[in-house]
This record gives structure tokens, C-alpha cells and sequence, in this order.
């Protein structure tokens, strides 16, 4: 079963790089040059303090972002992933 | 203060901290004289920036977080620092896209380029045949277009652009163009054809006709989502409801400029001209300076006046059209575009005398034989 978006450990893509602007900011990945409008400065906050180890849902709580704003977040996170700007974190898999 | 947040489109109008889309042109020299070439190239400009001022400015972009340029000409390729700036551009983590005509793609080149990341490659191309394609790009430009084309997919270089700008010719070709580029297994990407450059003596030929931009129209609509435009057929939304993909705007001096062989930068690669001058990459504060503070750049991010076009109600959809296309043509910056597919371009264009129509600043055009009809031709230079 997919896990819901609020429940993933997202992580920004090594390739991935952030540029402030004052909406927002521009992410741009170099392996598929996608560029990708971040359009509110605590959408930029989020996705910076993303790390791989907390679930998307703590981030935004951790970041103080109100529950009645979660959709909106969400939708701009889901297409960060969908153009592969973030993604799961792969746990180190030993043996 | 409005407490929502303005749309997308509003701020990127406002300017942003550095462009998104800068184009560089490495060099005015070039081995081809395409009637269209909107930067008039030919001859190496003597003023052209040293390779350590090239990478000056690529160290600038780079603490600006530029992501990628735009690299054209004249042929980029025929400076020999060529691959000394690419492999600098790229290691400073500033994406490279060139344009060039394929002259100097071999095979071996094609192997060099295929080994690097961060590079796409356009290949100019203005014709599915060389009797079109060579019209306007000159004898053989065809063959040798193709011939780069194959040796970057012999390279397995992967996925490149070939680039097309759309005139009165080549229109009905588009299919063709698509069926190539797959062929190749790369990406086609279709431009507006503008009176810049050369362009303001070729224009009024090879631009297409009013019935054309409905064809282009439709067959965007059809096929935009997998060709690339660089947004530059927005005049076109007002033949329609639906919009065609992209910001549907200009970028000029807002998210998009020109650095020019020189060092002169301008508000885009179409608008080669003192007007649009807003300074340059050698003057104290570099690129970084004349991007936030020229007062052209200011100006024109500011909000712009629909002017002539204030009551039509496709205004919204066309945003009035091209600059550069109104300028070159003679048209006030608040008239509408020469192409307006309401068809009041043409009569703007008639009530521009000669004189409004200003000529090309930076003309690096090769010599031409002049032949004089009563006397025995006479060769004003080489050739």
C-alpha cells in the first residue's frame, strides 16, 4: 500500500538547488533540468528543513505551519516529487 | 497592501534576483550569413571578452545561482576557448544549452560532448530539405546540419534540440520536422521568427502570413506539450480560448536578458540596440550590478501600459505582443505586434514612416559583393 504523502521521510534530491527569490524561490534540478516555482516563503522553509529522517507531516508541525494549510502544502510538495525535486529517503540497507 | 498573494506571472514581472534564462553570445563571428540572424553575426568583434573575462563573468553567474545559459553566436563554436568555458561553466555548476549550426561537431567532438553533463546542444536547423533549410542558412548548411545531427547520436550524446524558427517556408513542414527530430531521437524545439538583426531585411518575406498563425496555433495546441517554444508564440493566444503551455509573457530585462560577445548586455537576444543597452559585464559591479540596477531594467519591470491596445479585449491574452518585433518594425512599444492576429500590426506598420524604423546597431555583417548595373562589378572586399 503507497504511503500517504504526509507520512514519507522526503528528502531534496542531491541535484537539487534552492535560489531565494522574493516570492519564494526557484528549485532547479540538474539531472532533468526541471525548474520549479516555490511560491511562498514557508513553503521554501519546509522543504529546506526536510532531511530524510521525519515524517512530512512533523516537518510542517516542527515548522509551525497551521493543519488548515496542509493541503495547500501538500499539493506543492506532491509536485516536487512528482518532478522528482524530492524524494524517499532510502535507508542504508546492511548485509 | 493586497492580503493575496499575487500571482506568479505579477512577480515574475517585478524581476527576479538573477535571471532564469540568459543568453550568451560567445562570438559574432560565424562561418554561416543566415538572412535571419538576429544578432547580424559574421565578423569577430576585436572587442570580444578574454577567456579570463568570460569566466569572470561565469564565476559572477555562478554566485548569482544562474542554473544554466544560453550559449549562442555567431557560431559559439569557433571561439577556441570554446570547450575551456564549457568545462569551466559546467564545473561552476552553471548548466550549458549552445546553440550552434554543426560545423564543427566531427565525431571526435561529438565524443567529447557526449562525455559531458550538464550540456544540451541545439542544432539550428530552418528546413526539412536543403533546397528550404539552405535558403536561409545558406548553401550546405543543410548537409552539414544532419551530419552533426548523426554524429551526436552515433556519440550517443542522447537527447538534443533540434532548433527551428518558423517561417513563411518552412510552416508546412512542421510534421516533418517533429517525424526528424524523433528519428534522431531528439527534442524539437520552435521559435518566433523577429524582424532582429538581419532579420529587419528578411522579415517582411519570410514572415508567416495571418493563415500560417492560425496553422502554428493549432498545431501548438497539438503538439506543444512535447516541443519546446522558449514561450515565444504567446502573440498567438488571442486566436483562441485555450492558452498555449508556457508563462505566456516577456521576459525581457525581467527574467531574461543578453550578454553579447562584447559584454554589452541587453534586455534580450532580440533587441541588439543602444534602447535596449543596459550596460555592461566590464563596467565597475559586473553583470551583477547592471542586472539590478540599470534603469532600463527598472523601467522595464515596472507595470507596462497597454497603450493602442488598451480596448482590445485580447489584450490580456497577448499581453500586446514582442518588443523587439514592435521596435524593429517601427511600431511604438504600446502599439500592438506586427503579427497581431487581429490584424492591427499591419496598419500600425503602415503608419510607421521609414524613419521610425530603426537600423541594427551592432552589424557584424561579412562584406558583400556589390555588383553596380552600368560599370564592371566591383568587390569591395573578400570572396
Amino acid at each position: 500500500m503507497p504511503v500517504s504523502l504526509l507520512e514519507q521521510h522526503l528528502e531534496l534530491h542531491a541535484q537539487v538547488a534552492l535560489r531565494p527569490e522574493p516570492f519564494g524561490a526557484l528549485a532547479y534540478h540538474y539531472g532533468n533540468r526541471k525548474l520549479i516555482f516555490l511560491k511562498h516563503p514557508d513553503v521554501v522553509r519546509v522543504v529546506r528543513a526536510l532531511d530524510g529522517r521525519t515524517t512530512l507531516a512533523d516537518t510542517l508541525r516542527a515548522c509551525g505551519i497551521a493543519e488548515r494549510r496542509w493541503p495547500s502544502f501538500e499539493a506543492a510538495i506532491n509536485a516536487l516529487t512528482e518532478s522528482e525535486m524530492l524524494h524517499e529517503h532510502e535507508p542504508v540497507t546492511t548485509g | 497592501m493586497s492580503t493575496s498573494p499575487s500571482r506568479l506571472v505579477d512577480q515574475l514581472k517585478g524581476g527576479l534576483d538573477a535571471p532564469i534564462c540568459l543568453t550568451w553570445e560567445l562570438t559574432y563571428a560565424c562561418n554561416l550569413e543566415c538572412v535571419h540572424c538576429l544578432s547580424s553575426s559574421g565578423r569577430r568583434d576585436p572587442r570580444e571578452l578574454t577567456t579570463d573575462e568570460a569566466k569572470a563573468v561565469l564565476d559572477e553567474l555562478h554566485d548569482l545561482q544562474v542554473f544554466y545559459i544560453n550559449i549562442g553566436g555567431g557560431e559559439p563554436m569557433i571561439r577556441r576557448d570554446f570547450f575551456e568555458l564549457l568545462d569551466y561553466s559546467i564545473s561552476r555548476g552553471i548548466g550549458v544549452k549552445f546553440s550552434t549550426n554543426g560545423a564543427f561537431i566531427d565525431a571526435e567532438k561529438a565524443r567529447r560532448l557526449a562525455a559531458m553533463d550538464y550540456l544540451d546542444i541545439q542544432i539550428s536547423l530552418d528546413g526539412t530539405d536543403a533546397v528550404t533549410n539552405d535558403a536561409v542558412r545558406g548553401d550546405g548548411s543543410y548537409d552539414t546540419a544532419i551530419r552533426a545531427m548523426e554524429h551526436l547520436r552515433d556519440a550517443g550524446f542522447g537527447e538534443f534540440k533540434i532548433s527551428v524558427v518558423v517561417t513563411r517556408h518552412n510552416v508546412d513542414q512542421l510534421d516533418e520536422f517533429k517525424a526528424l527530430a524523433d528519428s534522431f531521437g531528439a527534442q524539437l524545439r520552435i521559435t518566433r521568427l523577429r524582424p532582429s538583426g538581419r532579420g529587419a531585411d528578411s522579415w517582411h518575406d519570410l514572415h508567416p502570413t495571418n493563415a500560417q498563425q492560425l496553422q502554428i496555433y493549432e498545431w501548438l495546441l497539438a503538439h506543444g506539450d512535447n516541443v519546446l517554444t522558449g514561450d515565444s508564440f504567446f502573440h498567438l493566444n488571442a486566436l483562441g480560448e485555450e492558452p498555449l503551455p508556457g508563462l505566456n509573457m516577456c521576459g525581457a530585462g525581467r527574467v531574461v536578458c543578453l550578454i553579447d560577445p562584447i559584454g554589452d548586455v541587453y534586455a534580450c537576444p532580440f533587441v541588439i540596440h543602444d534602447e535596449f543597452k543596459a550596460g555592461s559585464v566590464r563596467e565597475l559591479g559586473g553583470f551583477s550590478h547592471v542586472w539590478k540596477h540599470s534603469e532600463l531594467f527598472a523601467e522595464l519591470r515596472e507595470p507596462q501600459s497597454a497603450g493602442a491596445c488598451a480596448s482590445c479585449g485580447s489584450y490580456d491574452a497577448c499581453q500586446g505582443g514582442c518588443m523587439a518585433a514592435k521596435f524593429f518594425v517601427g511600431i511604438p512599444l504600446d502599439g500592438p505586434d506586427p503579427e497581431c492576429v487581429s490584424g492591427h500590426g499591419e496598419a500600425a506598420m503602415l503608419a510607421a514612416s521609414a524613419a521610425d524604423r530603426p537600423r541594427p546597431m551592432m552589424d557584424h555583417s561579412k562584406p558583400v559583393r556589390v555588383a553596380s548595373p552600368a560599370r564592371v562589378p566591383v568587390t569591395l572586399s573578400r570572396r
